[in-house]
């Protein structure tokens, strides 16, 4: 299937002016307050921050599974005020790709098929999903795994499966969301070093971490202080 | 809605091949097996009822009109009516006679009480008991008639042997404990023994006869008792003059009192116990629809506990790219999934009782079409119905609540 391009891809993967969110409820939750966020294509970006300073709500966000309440937010050339649902759906399905902290894997599935829903959504045949999947498999050094049930993965493999999910539709965004939350440090550090090896490959890498350590590899960071940015060491202004 | 905006470049819109969707709805099943079989299994008990009653009724219908083709609907019985003060009736002497003269009459004959004798095994059984057998003098075309058919040996006929003989009904043979008629076989009637030279079949319409031993009039006359006149008249018309006979019958047999004349077709008593069977056919339809409203609630509900437990899978979806109608589909198609498992189950397992049953019935197994499509349609309709509700909810779900979930 042939999707229609921006026809010069833009610059800028993300761009957020001014962007808040608010949470009904009383009083209000105010989990973002005026956050300006610039991602150019190619960047590996960190977001830290203490729990409750809204890095998931950013996110998701930015991942267009929900609105800003206030605010400009551009992704991969779109505005998403002007997109509706069934349209940031299809974004999501071309553009993004998502790591989370708890893999969700389905159950029933071998490790080959996880890796193919990746694409379920973009209406490519089962079987052309299968050898997309085969080929993203063997990229995240899964190959061997492929007719394994997911339940059967240790948690550093059942990350890997999901990144390969991720990645399977070649996206121009990938967000993790603590993606080694679950791991191990070791197991941690090598699912690190699998999105450097994507983001040298062009991909933009955006990734929500607690870890310190982990954060202080990245070539920029971005953190989080009660739903503003307390510091952008990326920040060209 | 909102309008993008006219420098904003189109994006192909999110797709989910119908093979696709029913793979994402079979998952559920998949993972949650036992679950997903007990849930079904209430539709498969209300559409397995409906099919086997419906079979069952049709099969037994069916063996129903092949009988009645088999015997006729065009006999009639008269009987002197045994009205109060009447005491047990008989009909005039020339009655035979006069109802053969009326013109569609193909055939009639009489059957005489004997209220003297009665029928033993031997001559040692003390004479009370009777095991609620009758001696009955009949006319020799009395078979003929009614169209009955023997087990063994012969009916009575005009060349009568110098010695007393006896044609026993099936349910009289059976209580006297004679199945064949390889040896000679005797009874004692009366005062006398009597050759057992013939057994009948068992007659479907009119059982008086199972239950008699037969004897010509004339052997009767001779050796049990004499004076006997009719007290029953068989006769077989003209299938289409049935109702006009039955009309004229009554003043043919006794043109002084036709009141005291009772005229009866047996084949109706037949379609009254096949109307009693309808009635109850339909109760059984009905307890069948309960089943069936019961195992849709019961979908229902699982579908509810699925979509709660599954709250993560569809934020997932929903971050692949899955649009509310892909998640509310996926649900849906697993309702119908489960419904239609039910249903298949339940059309297999009503056809599996019905034959069964109607082999041990010595029916033809007859399952309507209607009953299985039928079954499968409703089996449908009731998981479309059970499946709405969850498939909503889960569309509703909101993917970023669902992917906070642990
Ligand atoms: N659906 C919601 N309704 C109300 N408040 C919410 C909702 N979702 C998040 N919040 C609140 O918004 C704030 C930011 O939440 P968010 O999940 O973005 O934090 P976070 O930085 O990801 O924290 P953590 O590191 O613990 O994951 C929190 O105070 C949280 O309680
Ligand atoms: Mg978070």
């Amino acid at each position: 299937m042939m999707l229609t391009q921006p026809i010069a891809p833009p610059q800028t993967a993300l761009s957020l002016r001014g962007v808040t969110k608010e949470y009904p409820g009383t009083p209000p939750v105010r989990a973002l307050r005026g956050v300006d966020l610039t991602i150019e294509n190619g960047e590996f970006v960190s977001i830290v921050g203490p729990s409750g300073s809204g890095k998931s709500t950013l996110l998701h966000i930015v991942g267009t599974l929900d609105r800003a309440s206030a605010g400009d937010v551009h992704v991969a050339g779109f505005d998403l005020a002007a997109l509706n649902d069934k349209s940031l759906s299809a974004l999501r399905s071309q553009h993004l790709g998502f790591v989370f902290q708890q893999f969700f894997l389905l159950a029933g599935e071998t490790a080959l098929d996880n890796v193919a829903d990746g694409m379920l959504y973009t209406g490519r045949p089962l079987a052309r999903r299968r050898e997309m999947a085969t080929e993203a498999l063997d990229k995240v050094g899964l190959a061997s795994r492929a007719g394994h049930m997911a339940t059967k993965l240790s948690g550093g493999e059942r990350q890997r499966v999901a990144i390969a999910r991720a990645l399977i539709g070649n996206p121009r965004i990938l967000l993790a969301d603590e993606p080694t939350g679950n791991l191990d440090s070791k197991t941690g550090a090598s699912i690190v070093q699998l999105l450097e090896d994507l983001n040298e490959e062009g991909t933009t890498i955006v990734v929500i971490t607690h870890d310190r350590e982990i954060a202080d590899g990245f070539p920029r960071q971005v953190s989080l202080l009660d739903g503003e940015i307390e510091h952008d060491s990326g920040d060209r202004r | 809605m909102t309008v993008e905006a006219p420098e904003q470049p189109a994006i192909a819109p999110s797709r989910l091949a119908p093979a696709d969707t029913l793979r994402a709805a079979g998952i559920g099943l998949r993972t949650r097996r036992l679950r997903s079989v007990l849930s079904a299994l209430g539709i498969m008990i209300g559409i397995g009822a409906m099919v086997a009653v419906l079979g069952l009724s049709e099969s037994s219908k069916s063996d129903l009109l092949a009988q009645l083709d088999r015997l006729g609907t065009n006999m009639l019985q008269v009987q002197a009516g045994t009205g109060i003060g009447l005491g047990p009736g008989t009909l005039p002497e020339d009655s035979t006679a006069m109802v053969s003269r009326v013109g569609p009459v193909d055939t009639v004959a009489s059957v005489r009480d004997v209220p003297s004798a009665r029928v033993f095994k031997n001559d040692f059984v003390p004479s009370g008991q009777t095991g609620g057998l009758s001696v009955l003098a009949a006319d020799t075309n009395l078979m003929e008639t009614l169209q009955g058919s023997m087990t063994a040996g012969i009916f009575l006929d005009e060349a009568s042997p110098d010695y007393p003989v006896t044609v026993l009904g099936a349910v009289a043979a059976e209580r006297l404990g004679i199945r064949t008629l390889d040896q000679p076989t005797r009874v004692w009637i009366g005062n006398e023994w009597f050759t057992v030279v013939g057994i009948m079949e068992s007659l479907d319409l009119s059982p008086d006869l199972d239950r008699a031993a037969l004897v010509s009039v004339q052997a009767a006359e001779t050796y049990l008792e004499e004076d006997l006149v009719p007290t029953t008249l068989y006769v077989r018309t003209d299938p289409v003059s049935v109702d006009e006979v039955r009309g004229v019958m009554a003043a043919t047999v006794n043109p002084e009192n036709p009141d005291q004349v009772e005229v009866t077709r047996p084949s109706d008593a037949l379609e009254a116990r096949e109307a009693a069977e309808s009635a109850l056919t339909n109760l059984f339809l009905g307890l069948g629809a309960v089943a069936l409203l019961v195992g849709g609630v019961g979908i229902a509900n699982v579908m509810v506990i699925s979509v709660l437990e599954r709250r993560g899978e569809i934020g997932l979806r929903r971050a692949l790219g899955a649009t509310k109608r892909h998640i509310s589909l996926q649900f849906l198609g697993e309702s119908l999934l489960l419904a239609s498992i039910g249903g298949i189950g339940g059309v297999l397992l009503g056809s599996l009782v019905t034959a069964g049953y109607a082999a041990l019935q010595g029916w033809g197994v007859l399952i309507p079409t209607v009953a299985i499509v039928g079954g499968l349609v409703a089996a449908l309709v009731i998981g479309a119905v059970a499946g709405l509700y969850p498939a909503m909810r889960a569309a509703r779900v909101s993917p970023t609540d669902a992917l906070r979930t642990l």
